[in-house]
């Protein structure tokens, strides 16, 4: 009897780690072919090209107004919980340090992985259930190569240059909001900024981008590589593709910070 | 008088999970000849050619093409063989990014170097041995018909001069009378290039009109196999049921 029991209870638990663990090295080796057709010819380079107008020029409004909001936010609420202080330098350096460390590359990214992942998924899954992806191979060409490689080095390369924008803009509503709201000298404001300036917040912000690009491209490119069954299948694709970007970025974002900055 | 094999498959296996989809497959395929594999749905057709295209991996057996065994080995071989096959997918599978002619001329721009200006005036070519004018080439394929689709895949498929075409439910979803302007091309087309054919379809009318061989798949093994001659004659009562379209008799359709 209680055996029996157990064995239930083992299998009830069983069933969804054998599927978890067979979609993980599913995963893992999609991720190991991809990497190396990044690295083996032909390359095409027009596509790439492409997609780096899709994902970094055509996101530039996305990630503008975000960082800029954000920046003017951090502005503000640092202001009205460090009154007394002195403002100027403090503020400028919040607002330095929290938008390059942390708000432009994890916000940005997850306004990309939101705009370019779910289009990525549910361009690549419709070729994949329309048998696209099966014409490409009667075709001798590699769909790994030709979908899947252009867009791992497009985001891995633009989301960087993207967040050193949003990095701009944001510092740029901090000083909005500092000048022209709590009514800072604008010369002390920039020399404060410069004065904080640090090479490692920059820099580990853009490794971040870096990171958060290729984790967007790879899971768009994965979840729709693997769809299924008709629009339902690429709908899934879709939601699955932003999600797991989404909390990748955040875990990863924790494990970068770790690497640059505890001791 | 022996003909040369082109495609040899023995005893081929594929199975999905739990389901048998394949369970033996022997089949030849003869230099310049056009075969018609015929089944219900879902009776492994696809998977069939699937396989022999690489696509999919068999779980045991051998396919032999021209001699060179395919299942096993590593994807040089088989992307070696993809130069010299030609498929028509059923949907048609057209590039909707890319616009008519540059679906046609993929290949040849990607694959052999011809310049973007020649392979346009080949696909042009080609469009118009389908019966398509030079009108459509600008024009991206969801603009086009079904049955314009089918014959931009065909277009696409032939423009290599493959030695070997895939048919995939040629006729599938096309009114009478288009499903028998594709039967023509696809005739014609494999005439013209003196290609070996495989078709996979359940429309009966169409496997008469193009097929020199039959052979029909049942339960994941090819049960019958002749001529079409043959194919009236035979008291093979799977084979009976499936032509007369009958509900009734040996095979048992799944509710």
């Amino acid at each position: 009897m209680i055996t029996k029991l157990l064995e239930q209870f083992l299998r009830t638990l069983g069933k969804p780690l054998v599927a978890f663990l067979s979609s993980l090295g599913d995963l893992v080796i999609f991720v190991a072919k991809a990497l190396y057709h990044c690295f083996v010819p032909p390359f095409y380079f027009k596509l790439f090209i492409k997609q780096v107008l899709d994902i970094g020029f055509y996101s530039l409004p996305v990630v503008g107004l975000t960082t800029l909001f954000a920046g003017m936010v951090i502005a503000l609420q640092t202001y009205s919980g460090f009154t007394g202080f002195k403002a100027e330098n403090v503020i400028a350096s919040v607002v330095l340090i929290s938008v390059t460390r942390e708000l432009a590359p994890v916000l940005s990214a997850l306004m990309v992985a939101g705009r370019i992942g779910a289009a990525m998924a549910a361009e690549i899954g419709t070729m994949r259930v329309t048998e696209q992806i099966d014409a490409l191979v009667t075709l001798s060409t590699n769909p790994f190569k030709y979908l899947i490689a252009p867009r791992l080095w497009a985001g891995l390369i633009v989301l960087p240059i993207l967040v050193f924008i949003g990095d701009i803009i944001g510092i740029f509503g901090g000083y909005v909001v500092g000048v022209y709201k709590l009514g800072f000298n604008p010369a002390n404001y920039i020399t404060a900024t410069f004065q904080n300036l640090q090479m490692i917040g920059i820099i580990s912000g853009l490794v971040k981008a870096g990171v958060f690009g290729f984790i967007i491209s790879m899971m768009g490119c994965y979840n729709g590589y693997k769809s299924k069954g008709g629009a339902q299948g690429v709908g899934n694709a879709t939601t699955n593709a932003v999600v797991s970007s989404s909390i990748l970025i955040l875990i990863f974002n924790y494990l970068i910070t770790e690497m640059f900055f505890s001791r | 008088m022996t003909k040369e094999v082109k495609i040899k498959i023995r005893d081929l296996h594929k199975s999905f999970g739990k389901k048998q989809v394949l369970n033996g497959v022997d089949l030849d395929l003869y230099k310049g000849e056009s075969l018609v594999v015929i089944g219900g749905s879902g009776t492994g057709k696809s998977v069939l050619i699937k396989c022999i295209q690489g696509l999919l991996t068999p779980d045991s057996g051998s396919i032999e093409i021209d001699g060179i065994e395919i299942v096993g080995d590593n994807h040089t071989t088989i992307d070696d063989m993809h130069s010299k096959m030609g498929m028509l997918f059923q949907g048609g599978a057209l590039f909707d990014s890319l616009k008519v002619w540059e679906n046609v001329a993929f290949d040849l721009i990607q694959n052999r170097g011809i310049s973007k200006k020649e392979a346009k005036i080949v696909a042009i070519k080609v469009l118009r041995q389908v019966g398509l004018g030079a009108d459509i080439a600008d024009l991206y394929p969801s603009e086009l018909s079904g049955g314009m689709q089918k014959r931009v895949g065909l277009a696409r498929a032939v423009i290599t001069k493959p030695e070997i075409i895939f048919f995939d439910e040629p006729t599938t979803g096309l009114d009478p009378i288009m499903a028998d302007v594709i039967n023509d091309l696809i005739i014609e087309s494999a005439k013209d290039l003196g290609a070996t054919t495989l078709t996979i379809t359940h429309d009966m009318a169409s496997a008469r009109k193009i097929a020199d061989k039959i052979a029909m798949l049942y339960q994941g093994k090819i049960i019958w196999y002749g001529t079409v001659k043959e194919l009236d004659k035979t008291d093979n009562p799977y084979v009976r049921q499936f032509i007369n379209g009958s509900s009734k008799g040996p095979i048992k359709v799944e509710k």
